[in-house]
């Protein structure tokens, strides 16, 4: 038997009832559809939480003090709260550390803002110019402190789009723009301050404020000894672990902590984060995948269900054909190759419309979504898998069939 | 001539649980090449049992079948399937063919299995088809779209298409009236007179079987008489019409 010749037959085998191919083809489609669909949704969040981990900042390392445990003690305090940071360890990782690009220090704290009648709670950060470029913060319009700010102990502020949105609404107006809010004087703690810019809505820090360093240490914290953070931005991305390794040895140097265990201090690495996000969305991926999986199983006992109708209503058929002279092989690749046509065809359409189906979330849902190319072709793979897995069992029924019975059969 | 059919001590028996039930009890025969041969008997008799035995759909329980020169008895079935492709026609009661195909190509079905490419199958469906006088203008239709009559003359046609050492048919007017059924005799002894073709008729019916040479009797089993036909019939279609 010829490959073509047994394509003729087969197609004209799945022809001859088509309603009851289409609904049959019907379950592969929706199994593949929505396994492709799940998958492009887990994709997608996957990569939006990566590329919102990424618009952190490049290549950025962030030193925060270690948590605070008193001897013997088995209670620990918040981390970040312990005051072991200091500009100069600062200083000395400039100084001491290869291939850094830019550094910022941070003092920061929860303070009241208030603005006329509006009142507000918000992160205050007090930082360098440096900040700007090691966080990737934008502006929205204004600038962000700059170095001169630092120098004079300016009272200058750059204030998020969720302070701007809370303190400068009015009755009138509950979505203020920024030029509402430049040149105006607020009270972070009982403090003025002028707004000198707005930043751009950022995935993580629109209800921050930033201050200049040295304003923050004096007039906010009351000593310039701590810093509440050091965020370090390494040359590149292979970098980065050298000066992950160089600055904890730095600092477990001058800390005298010969145990790096007990190290009084955390140094965080971005693509760690990643790593962990990621592997926390592929779960999510795998499982969404799993689920639209069973649909697909379902799919594929709905073709060995036709299968095996098929072979008992064409019983005479096959005893003819084997009667003529088919072996057994014959017999199988003929009913296998119907299945396989099945699921192949009903794969095509559910990649298909699974990829319309991820296109219209995207659309209306704004989740983001993302096809890639190896699912599709795995899907195609484990669809003409299901034809061979569900058809193969029916198939062997028709081709273990005795002639004899099968001729006499009514 | 040589020996087409060699049936040495044949027997059959069936096992269900305790009980043995033997069809066959020991049948020895043999067919030249180009005989025309009736086996006859009631149901019952095992002459459904002898004609799956020579048509290679089954095998004997002991006993030699020697078909061409072939011992047949002890085959797996894909390798009877081999031997049917190569050796045998089958002409059914039933006719069974398949529906929705067209004539030509149930005609041709056979010589799919034996990997003949498809110009070539079609040129000897249509040699066939000639042969077995199928009137030309239905070889496009349906074969569920002609009459019972034609049905049996294009599975007669197909019989034919693998050049058979033989063709076995098994009650092929058993669902005929017999106008038809007259037609369909008479074109299995022009192809046995003119195109020498050895055939073996399996039939409870004597009229049906007196169109045939040689009549071989079956009762319970065993051979009652082997015998030529002194009155062999004439099956005449020229003053019927086809259809």
């Amino acid at each position: 038997m010829t490959t073509r010749d047994l394509w003729e037959e087969t197609y004209s085998a799945v022809t001859v009832n088509k309603v009851r191919t289409s609904l049959t083809m019907l379950g592969i489609v929706i199994g593949i559809a929505s396994v492709i669909a799940m998958v492009a949704i887990g994709q997608g969040s996957q990569s939006s939480i990566q590329s919102s981990i990424q618009s952190l900042g490049a290549n950025l390392l962030m030193v925060t003090p270690g948590a605070q445990r008193a001897f013997g003690s088995m209670v620990r305090a918040q981390p970040g709260s312990a005051e072991t940071l200091t500009p100069d360890d600062a200083d000395a990782i400039v100084s001491g550390v290869d291939n850094i690009t830019a550094i910022a220090r941070e003092v920061s704290g929860r303070y009241q803002i208030v603005y006329k009648s509006n009142n507000t709670n918000a992160s205050v950060v007090g930082t360098e110019a440096s900040y700007a470029t090691v966080r990737n913060v934008t502006m929205d319009e204004g600038d962000f402190i700059t170095d001169a700010d630092v120098t004079n102990s300016s009272r200058n502020a750059v204030i998020g789009q969720t302070v701007l949105a809370s303190l400068f609404a009015t009755t009138e107006n509950a979505s203020p723009t920024p030029d509402m809010a430049i040149g105006n004087t607020i009270r972070i703690n009982g403090n003025n301050f002028k707004v000198v810019g707005v930043t751009a809505t950022s995935t993580v820090a629109n209800n921050d404020i930033y201050v200049p360093l040295s304003t923050a240490q004096h007039i906010l914290v009351g000593s310039d000894k701590y810093l509440s953070e050091v965020d370090v931005e390494a040359s590149s991305q292979s970098t980065m672990t050298q000066v992950q390794n160089d600055i904890t040895n730095l600092l477990l140097t001058r800390h005298k902590i010969s145990d790096s265990s007990s190290a009084d201090f955390t140094v965080t690495n971005q693509s760690e984060i990643v790593s962990a996000a990621s592997s926390v969305t592929s779960t999510f991926t795998t499982l969404l995948a799993a689920i639209a999986s069973i649909s697909l199983l379902v799919g594929g006992i709905g073709i060995m269900n036709m299968m095996l109708t098929t072979v008992t209503e064409r019983t005479r058929e096959i005893g003819l054909r084997k009667a003529l002279g088919a072996k057994e092989r014959d017999i199988t690749l003929q009913f296998l190759s119907e299945s396989v046509l099945m699921t192949f065809v009903g794969g095509i359409i559910g990649v298909i419309l699974g990829w319309l189906i991820a296109i219209a979330i995207s659309y209306f849902e704004s989740i983001s979504t993302s096809i890639s190319i190896p699912y599709v072709l795995m899907a195609f793979g484990v669809s003409a898998a299901i034809g061979i897995i569900f058809g193969y069992y029916p198939a062997r029924r028709a081709a273990k069939l005795n002639p004899i019975e099968a001729l006499r059969y009514e | 001539m040589s020996n087409i059919i060699e049936c040495r001590n044949i027997k059959k028996v069936y096992r269900n649980g305790d009980i043995e039930t033997v069809v066959l009890k020991g049948i020895t025969f043999s067919v030249e090449e180009g005989e025309f041969v009736a086996i006859m008997g009631p149901s019952g008799s095992g002459k459904s049992t002898m004609m799956h035995i020579l048509g290679a759909l089954d095998t004997p329980t002991s006993g030699e079948y020697l078909l061409d020169g072939k011992n047949i008895a002890q085959m797996s079935q894909d390798e009877l399937s081999e031997i049917r492709l190569d050796k045998i026609g089958f002409v059914f009661q039933a006719f069974n063919l398949l529906p929705r195909a067209t004539v030509l190509r149930n005609v041709a079905l056979p010589l799919i299995y034996a990997g003949v490419p498809k110009a070539e199958r079609e040129r000897i469906a249509e040699q066939c088809l000639t042969e077995s006088a199928f009137p030309k203008e239905f070889w496009n239709h349906y074969s569920n779209q002609i009459s019972g009559g034609m049905m049996q003359r294009v599975a007669i046609a197909r019989s034919l298409v693998n050049n058979p050492s033989m063709i076995l048919a098994d009650e092929p007017t058993g669902n005929l009236d017999s106008v038809t059924g007259e037609i369909v005799l008479h074109t299995f002894q022009s192809l046995n007179v003119e195109h020498g073709k050895t055939i073996v008729l399996i039939t409870h019916e004597s009229y049906v079987a007196e169109h045939a040479d040689r009549i071989i009797h079956i009762l319970d089993g065993q051979i009652l008489s082997d015998e030529m036909n002194q009155h062999k019939r004439i099956a005449g279609h020229e003053t019927q019409p086809i259809k």
